[in-house]
């Protein structure tokens, strides 16, 4: 159905794209290599390539799923090596930099200057979309990682309010154990782990402390004994999972707690699209709030657009790099995804509860200096040191290593990544 | 036939003779069993609804046949924002098999014929060369494989994936034809160089007509090694040129909220059939192809 | 000229395949050992920096698990899968009418890519939807089977999962080798009152022995490139817990942007493939050259 429309919509648009190019220019051109396969992402996806053909562009999907990426980044390199590279590539945090010192990227800053990015994105974010003083890559939107989601009814059933302190979380833990809930629905996944380990120390660290960890990565945070602490409520949250997380795909941990198997989840806002997926509402089905503590952290979508020959191609990339960053889009995808605009001037009228208190989170936090990036989503350290800390975080999780151990252990392999 | 069983009892009675029999039997059938329960629950999955799946277990048989996933996963399922299922990928990797399978068995029976029945210094060294080759992980490759084929112009095309194909086939087809041209008398190519047929005539009339057990069991290895390699696939495309495994991997890989097992399974089998058909067609030519000498290492 | 062409036309067939050999398996070798000196992040670079990255491998613990891994999963993988592949070839061996269909039975997992029977393999191991559940549905409360999300048990989940798929290759192996021995010896022998099963341990299986040489190689390649079968069935967890040297590397290279890394770790595989192929092709090319 949403095909046939989008079918309709693309065969309209070449008649328009030949009306609109007439003038000589070639008609812009994207291959996108992207790892947006799931239900809701493939729909915001889709909202995009609309968008492309309407403005008489001429889009080439090309989706890799699996592994959070890693299938679509070895394409990416074997493409980027081979001189192939496709038009524009979902990458995202200090790997765009990382990409951009191989030489590889292209210089979209026209773009981004005619439409005033540098004023319209949060201070932190535009820096992630900046190399050497140039843009190089558009941001898509602001997903916020430390999100706890609950089932109404299941909370109501049992008497408890959303937690707001971590003992808090560990009570209500208890009770719903009692009552024969889940308390946390989860799945064994290293990133998965990381997800929770970064929410939870946060909450701990508090802002300050979560920057010096995990941005600056200074030892004496690192070792320091609230760390401990983080990893001690590790240990405590390993006994709130079901016996068979293992390797479960994070949606469907969401939908344990859709039909009332468990209770909480703790997970980006993507989880989000699961439920409004399902036909929940929010406030009602399902409830959202920030985990325990302060401060906002961010997981920031971009395209990172590759230096390629052909008109018709960085045409492609300057049409791609408008919208993506555009008013309607930014309103239409996010609407999809789960997410929130990543430019502060889009009305949220048409928003939901959840994505408003992330909107107004992120504004105080931008003014608090409490909007960060996260470790576990690759937005605040090089792969190879955030892979560091999540190997030992998902070993402690999976094992029985005292916090103690587990804390010298990280020390250790940060130091091992340098 | 090793004829054993032949043998006319030393000892015990016609009544333990049976029960052995049936014991054998038994042992088989355990085995069996084994061997089926993923395929069994590929199967019946893919005909159960999705309501079923949720509520009935993994073992018993659909109360409804349905067919709906299988032609779900043919030609409806989504992969990113295109719902064409698997068949697209489908016929680019039948046009990445074939060639591919065809080119290196040729130059591999050429190789083996060359190295078992034309001895000269260095052959040895060429055949130990390319056995080693046979063990290169193939992670290890990809990065300077990939540069390669950016400088050769064949980046992200099908002849490029075949290139690929026939370069790490060749270890293993070698090998093959090696060790069953090893078993053939070199009096025969002596005899046939005196009576004045060339190289070529010498192996187009003389081994390849005796190499059909071994063609066999070259195409059946390098068939299944192709068809289902997701690596290069996945690596060595782009969009219009994957095969079917990395349709595959994005169907399982993307369904959201509830997953959709029966799809999920309908694509798996597909994905396979060819594969499947292969061995159970020419299975029994796989065993008398290595029977005819390619194991005597 | 044509003498010339005629003398040299066997060595100009093997040239192409030579070249491409020395290009693409030595070369790229060669290529990867560079690298592994170097400390390329993101792509390969080639400015040399001494062994930082072997110190860095050998400091790593989940460079430890996985190399353990290598031999725990190695080892059980090919001693288990050759055991078994002789017994299905002996008791198929014993004038079996439906042999065929049987044979094909066995051998079809080779045919099935890990992409395909991972997912069902990850149903059937899982505790709360394969086996374990089925099992309790029957009335068995107590029935455990939790493998796959057990750290310390979870890479035997692997094992017997890549046993499934290679087993059968192994047994048609063996059953070619059972037709291929002297069928004069084994009457002889029957003759002589000599009972069966001396038959098979004195006669027919150390007969066989270039055989096991031959599983021996075919398993340690599979042992040595498993991948897809670890991705597929656990992801490489609980935890890392059932990486292997493949996985790793891969991980590496490819979603941490690691390349010096994974060239490291690629050169110590090359060093076991090594150790295993060496000697093997030292006895096949001796005995045979003489």
């Amino acid at each position: 159905m949403t095909i046939k429309l989008l079918g309709a919509v693309s065969g309209m648009a070449i008649i328009a794209s030949s009306a609109a190019f007439a003038d000589g220019h070639a008609a812009p051109e994207a291959e996108v290599l992207h790892y947006w396969t799931s239900g809701g992402e493939a729909r915001s996806v889709a909202v995009l390539q609309e968008e492309f053909a309407a403005n008489g562009g001429t889009w080439t999907d090309m989706p890799v799923a699996g592994g959070g990426g890693d299938a679509a980044g070895t394409a990416l390199r074997a493409r980027v090596l081979a001189g192939n590279a496709p038009t524009a590539a979902q990458i995202k945090g200090p790997a765009i930099q990382e990409w951009y010192e191989e030489g590889v990227l292209a210089d979209i800053s026209e773009v981004a200057e005619a439409n005033n990015w540098s004023g319209i994105l949060p201070e932190a974010i535009a820096g992630h979309m900046q190399c050497d003083g140039t843009w190089c890559a558009a941001p898509v939107n602001v997903h916020r990682v430390d999100w706890i989601w609950a089932n109404a009814e299941v909370l109501e059933a049992n008497g408890i309010e959303m937690p707001t302190t971590w003992d808090e979380f560990n009570a209500a833990a208890e009770t719903l154990q009692a009552a024969g809930v889940i308390p946390l629905a989860h799945g064994g996944q290293a990133w998965q782990d990381a997800t929770v380990f970064e929410a939870v120390a946060l909450g701990i660290l508090g802002a300050d402390g979560f920057r010096k960890a995990f941005v600056e990565l200074d030892m004496d945070t690192i070792k320091s004994d609230d760390m401990i602490a983080v990893f001690d409520q590790m240990r405590t949250m390993r006994g709130y999972v079901d016996d068979n997380f293992s390797g479960r795909d994070w949606n469907l941990a969401t939908a344990m707690v859709m039909n009332g198997e468990a209770a909480f989840q703790i997970m980006g806002d993507w989880a989000k699209g699961e439920f409004m997926a399902a036909g929940k509402v929010p406030g009602e089905d399902f409830l959202c709030l920030s985990t325990p503590g302060d401060g906002f952290l961010y997981n920031v979508d971009s395209f990172a657009m590759f230096a390629v020959d052909g008109d018709d191609k960085q045409a492609g990339q300057a049409l791609l790099a408008e919208l993506v960053v555009g008013e309607s889009f930014q309103e239409v995808f996010n609407l999809n995804k789960g997410s929130i605009p990543v430019r502060t001037d889009v009305a949220l009228d048409n928003f939901d509860s959840c994505a408003t208190l992330s909107a107004d989170d992120m504004a105080a936090s931008n003014e608090g200096g409490s909007l960060l990036p996260s470790y576990a989503h690759g937005m605040a350290l090089r792969g190879a040191q955030a892979g560091a800390i999540t190997d030992t975080v998902t070993a402690h999780f999976n094992s029985d290593m005292s916090s103690e151990d587990a804390v010298q252990m990280l020390a250790d392999a940060i130091a091992n990544s340098l | 036939m090793t004829d054993i069983s032949y043998t006319p009892p030393q000892s015990g009675s016609r009544m333990a003779k049976i029960v052995l029999r049936w014991g054998l039997y038994l042992m088989l059938g355990v085995f069996i069993l084994f061997y089926l329960m993923p395929l069994f629950v590929m199967i019946t999955t893919s005909f159960k609804s999705l309501d079923e799946i949720r509520t009935g277990d993994l073992i018993s048989l659909p109360r409804e046949v349905t067919l709906e996933a299988w032609r779900t996963a043919w030609s409806e399922a989504c992969t990113g924002i295109q719902c064409e299922g698997v068949r697209p990928y489908f016929w680019n990797s039948v046009l990445i098999a074939i060639p591919a399978v065809l080119i290196s068995t040729l130059i591999g029976a050429l190789n083996g014929y060359v190295v078992a029945q034309w001895r000269f210094r260095g052959a040895n060294l060429f055949f130990a060369l390319m056995l080693f080759g046979c063990f290169i992980p193939f992670q290890v490759v990809l990065l300077p494989m990939a540069r390669m084929l950016g400088l050769m112009g064949m980046a992200g095309t099908i002849p490029g994936l075949i290139f690929v194909h026939v370069i790490y086939g060749l270890g293993f087809t070698t090998l093959f034809f090696r060790n069953y041209y090893v078993s053939i008398p070199s009096e025969l190519t002596k005899a046939a160089k005196v009576d004045g047929a060339g190289f070529f005539r010498i192996f187009w009339s003389i081994f390849l007509p005796l190499s059909l057990p071994i063609i066999v069991v070259t195409v059946i290895w390098q068939f299944t090694q192709i068809w289902n390699d997701f690596l290069f696939g996945v690596s060595f495309s782009q969009a219009g040129t994957q095969p079917v495994t990395v349709a595959l991997n994005n169907i399982v890989n993307s369904t959201t909220g509830v997953k959709a097992y029966n799809v999920d399974m309908a694509a798996a089998i597909i994905a396979a059939l060819p594969t499947l058909f292969v061995y159970v067609v020419a299975g029994k030519y796989f065993v008398r192809g290595l029977t005819a000498g390619s194991v005597k290492g | 000229m044509t003498k010339w062409f005629e003398e040299h036309l066997p060595k100009l067939v093997l040239a192409p395949s030579f070249i491409v050999v020395l290009i693409f398996v030595y070369g790229f070798i060669g290529w990867t050992a560079w690298v592994s000196f170097t400390r390329s992040r993101l792509l390969p670079r080639y400015e040399l920096d001494g062994f930082i990255q072997y110190d860095r491998l050998f400091d790593s613990p989940r460079w430890d698990t996985a190399f353990s891994n290598l031999f725990v999963f190695g080892f059980l993988f090919i001693v288990i899968a050759m055991i078994l592949g002789l017994i299905l070839a002996i008791l198929l061996d014993q004038n079996i009418r439906t042999e065929g269909a049987i044979r094909t039975i066995y051998l079809y997992p080779m045919a099935l890519s890990m992409i395909v029977t991972g997912t069902a393999w990850k149903w059937i191991l899982n505790p709360g939807l394969g086996l374990e559940a089925t099992v309790r549905g029957w009335g068995f409360e107590d029935f455990t089977f939790d493998w796959l999300v057990n750290p310390d048990m979870a890479i035997y989940t692997v094992v017997i999962a890549a046993i499934w798929q290679s087993s059968g290759f192994v047994m048609a192996l063996f059953l070619a080798g059972l037709r291929s021995v002297d069928q004069e010896i084994i009457k002889a022998a029957q003759v002589d009152g000599i009972p069966t099963w001396r038959v098979y341990t004195a006669i027919i299986i150390p007969a066989m022995a270039p055989i096991f040489l031959s599983a021996f190689i075919v398993l340690s390649h599979l042992a040595i490139k498993s991948f897809d079968l670890v991705i597929a069935l656990t992801g490489g967890g609980p935890g890392y817990a059932t990486d292997l040297p493949a996985t790793y590397m891969y991980t590496m290279a490819f979603s941490r942007g690691d390349i010096g890394q994974a060239a490291s770790s690629a050169m110590i595989m090359m060093a076991v493939v090594f150790t295993i192929v060496v000697p093997y092709l030292y006895s096949e090319l001796r005995t045979k050259d003489d």
